[in-house]
C-alpha cells in the first residue's frame, strides 16, 4: 500500500544506522571485523563488545523515548510535551539518585534498585503534572509547560540536596549520570531496557485508535467511545515506567521525545498507525547517530550525548514556540 | 406511539458544587426530533454531554431503549448514540475528512485499531449523505466553517448510532450552510430515521424544524411539548426572560417570533 512505502525506508534505514555506528569512532575499524565474533582481535572486540551494544542501547533509548514523547503529546495535545520538559525525567533522575545516595542493591524483579526508584520518581512527576492541569482544568502549553518546569525545580533542588549530603564519589556519580551517557559494555544494559521499550511499544500499538482519537480532543474521544478516563491512566502508567527505566540506565536524554515525532508527524502524517513505527524506528537511528557525533567530534574526548541532544533541542523548542500555528491539534499553542 | 428511545428520569448534575442540570426529566420517543432551548447558561449543552457521557458523575437515571445507560460500555454507548460539538475554531485538526470520518468507526474497531468489516461501507453511506465525499482528500483545516461542521456530521453518523445528538449544529454557519445542515438532519430523521435532539438557542429554528421541544432554564425544565405549540408569549417570556412580537409568514402560514426587548 501507497502510504506505508516510507516503511521499508525506514526500516532498512534504521539497521543501517546501527549496523554502520559502531565502525566509525577514534579507532577506525575494518569491515571484517564483523565476521570474527569470538576472535581476540581487538578490532572485533572493539566492534562487538563495546560499540554495537552501545549503538543496540542507543537505538532501544532513543526509540522508547521518542514513542513516549509522541504518546505525551497526543495525550496533552501539544507538540511541546515530551518526558523531559514534563518533568518526568527529572522525577526518574531524582529516584535514581535516591538509589544511588541510599545504596539501593537489592534487586526487585529483575530490576536493579536504582532503576525501581527511577520508575517512582517518572511516576511521582507525571502524576503532579496530569494532577496540576486537571485542577486548573487546562491542558493549554502554558499551564502544562509551567507545571513541568515547577515539577523539574523541585526534583533539581532535591537532587542538589542530595549530592550536599553525600560523599564526593556519590555526588559524582549522580553528576555524570545526569548528563546522561551511553558507555555501558556489553549486551547486559540494552537487553535491561529493551523488555520495557517492547512492553510500551505493544501497549502503544494497542491503543493507537485512542491516541488518534485523543489528539482531536477528549469530549470527541468519549463521544466515539473511548474510556478517556481509563486509556490515560494506563498509557501514563505505562509510559511513564518505560521512560524511568530508560532514564536509569542512560540518564536523563532530552528533546528526543521532542524533535523525532515532530519530524515523523511531517513525514508520515498524524495517524498513529503510522506515526509510531515511524518514530519508533526514526528515535532509535537518532539517538544512535547523536550518540556516534557526541563520542567522535571531540575524539579522544567523548561529550555525553544528553549534552549534544540538548544543543540541538533547545533550539529545536524554540523553533515549535514561535512557529505560527495552523491547525489547532498538537501545535504548540 | 413509538417506543422509547431515550428515557431521562431526574437527572441532575453538578460542577464543584454548583448545579447546572436539576431533575431533568423528558422521554423521548424513537424516531422524534427535538429542540433542547433556552437562554445562555441554562444548561443545554451540558445536558447532550451527559447523555453522551462526556460528563460523568450526573445523578439520576437515563435509560437507553428501557436498558440503564450505567450498563453500557463507553464504546457501546458510541454504537448508539453520536454527538457533533458544537462548531468552533478549535476544531482544525491535520487529519484529512476520510481520515476523520474513519476514527466515526473507533467503536467498531478490533484489536491493534484493526478495521471492521462494515467500515468501508458505512463511512461511504455517512459521507454520501452529508454530502462531504468530494472533500474525502482534504485536510480538515483547510475547510470552511461550514464545509467543517459537514464533516462533523458524517463522523457522527459513521458511528451507525440511532440516537443523534448536535449541540448548535448551524451555529455561525451563513445561511447557505444552514439551510444544508438542516436539510441534512432532516433527511437523517426522515430517511434513516433516527432520533434527533439538538440544541439551539433559535426559537425560530426550533419552530421551523418541528417536532419537540425541550426548553430549559437555570438547569431545571422550563417547558416542554410540541413545537408548534412554542409560540405562545407567556411560554416564551419565562424561558427567556424577554419579550417577543409575533409575525405570521404570509407564505408557509408559519409563526415566527421576533425578539422585542428584556421582558417587563
Amino acid at each position: 500500500m501507497k502510504r506505508y512505502a516510507w516503511l521499508p525506508i525506514f526500516l532498512l534505514g534504521s539497521c543501517a544506522v546501527v549496523l554502520c555506528a559502531p565502525f566509525i569512532g577514534d579507532r577506525p575499524i575494518s569491515w571484517d571485523a564483523l565476521f570474527r565474533i569470538r576472535s581476540n582481535d581487538p578490532d572485533a572486540q572493539i566492534f562487538w563488545d563495546i560499540r554495537l551494544p552501545r549503538a543496540c542501547l542507543a537505538w532501544v533509548a532513543g526509540a522508547g523515548l521518542a514513542a513516549a514523547g509522541m504518546a505525551f503529546q497526543a495525550m496533552f495535545r501539544n507538540a511541546l510535551a515530551t518526558p523531559f520538559t514534563l518533568g518526568v525525567a527529572s522525577g526518574a533522575s531524582f529516584g535514581a539518585a535516591i538509589g544511588v545516595r541510599l545504596g539501593i542493591g537489592a534487586a526487585f524483579l529483575g530490576l536493579s534498585g536504582v532503576s525501581v526508584a527511577a520508575m517512582a520518581g517518572a511516576l511521582l512527576a507525571i502524576s503532579i503534572v496530569y494532577g496540576l492541569t486537571r485542577l486548573k482544568r487546562d491542558c493549554s502549553a502554558g499551564t502544562m509547560l509551567l507545571a513541568g518546569v515547577a515539577v523539574n525545580f523541585f526534583f533539581s533542588s532535591l537532587i542538589l540536596l542530595i549530592q550536599y549530603t553525600g560523599d564526593v564519589y556519590d555526588t559524582f556519580r549522580i553528576l555524570r549520570w545526569i548528563m546522561g551517557g551511553l558507555h555501558m559494555i556489553g549486551f547486559e544494559a540494552p537487553l535491561r531496557a529493551l523488555p520495557f521499550v517492547a512492553a510500551g511499544t505493544v501497549l502503544l500499538a494497542a491503543f493507537v485508535g485512542e491516541l488518534n482519537l485523543l489528539t482531536v480532543g477528549e469530549e470527541l474521544a468519549a463521544s466515539r467511545g473511548v474510556a478517556v478516563g481509563r486509556t490515560k491512566t494506563l498509557v501514563f502508567l505505562v509510559v511513564s515506567a518505560m521512560v524511568g527505566v530508560i532514564v536509569s540506565i542512560c540518564g536523563p536524554i532530552g528533546f528526543v521525545g521532542l524533535m523525532c515525532p515532530h519530524i515523523c508527524r511531517l513525514l508520515v502524517g498524524p495517524d498513529h498507525r503510522r506515526l509510531l513505527p515511524a518514530t519508533l524506528l526514526f528515535g532509535g537511528a537518532f539517538l544512535v547517530v547523536c550518540d556516534t557525533i557526541a563520542r567522535t567530534a571531540f575524539a579522544p574526548t567523548e561529550l555525553p550525548v544528553g549534552i549534544f541532544t540538548s544543543l540541538l533541542g533547545g533550539p529545536f523548542f524554540l523553533w515549535l514556540l514561535l512557529k505560527p500555528r495552523r491547525d489547532a491539534a498538537l501545535s504548540a499553542g | 406511539m413509538a417506543e422509547t428511545a431515550l428515557a431521562i428520569e431526574s437527572l441532575s448534575f453538578a460542577i464543584r458544587g454548583h448545579t447546572i442540570l436539576r431533575n431533568v426529566s423528558a422521554s423521548i420517543a424513537a424516531g422524534e426530533t427535538w429542540s433542547v432551548i433556552g437562554p445562555n447558561g441554562a444548561g443545554k449543552s451540558t445536558l447532550l454531554k451527559c447523555l453522551m457521557r462526556i460528563h460523568t458523575g450526573w445523578t439520576g437515571r437515563v435509560r437507553l431503549d428501557g436498558c440503564d445507560m450505567s450498563r453500557y460500555s463507553q464504546r457501546q454507548l458510541a454504537r448508539r448514540v453520536a454527538y457533533v460539538p458544537q462548531p468552533g475554531e478549535n476544531q482544525r485538526f491535520p487529519y484529512t475528512v476520510g481520515e476523520f470520518v474513519r476514527m466515526g468507526r473507533y467503536a467498531y474497531s478490533g484489536p491493534f485499531g484493526t478495521a471492521h468489516s462494515g467500515d468501508r461501507a458505512a463511512i461511504a453511506a455517512a459521507m454520501k449523505q452529508a454530502d462531504v465525499e468530494r472533500f474525502a482528500d482534504r485536510t480538515l483545516h483547510t475547510l470552511s466553517g461550514g464545509e467543517r461542521q459537514k464533516v462533523f456530521i458524517a463522523a457522527a453518523l459513521a458511528q451507525g448510532a440511532d440516537v443523534l445528538l448536535l449541540d448548535e449544529p448551524t451555529a455561525f454557519l451563513d445561511y447557505r450552510h444552514q439551510a444544508e445542515v438542516a436539510e441534512i438532519l432532516h433527511s437523517i430523521n426522515r430517511i434513516a430515521g433516527a432520533t434527533v435532539l439538538s440544541v439551539t438557542h433559535d426559537v425560530n429554528a426550533a419552530m421551523l424544524t418541528g417536532g419537540q421541544v425541550l426548553a430549559l432554564r437555570d438547569g431545571a425544565v422550563a417547558w416542554t411539548g410540541p413545537a408548534d405549540a412554542l409560540a405562545c408569549e407567556e411560554t416564551l417570556e419565562r424561558v427567556f426572560g424577554a419579550s417577543f412580537r409575533f409575525l405570521d409568514d404570509p407564505v408557509t402560514g408559519l409563526r415566527l417570533v421576533a425578539p422585542q426587548g428584556v421582558a417587563p
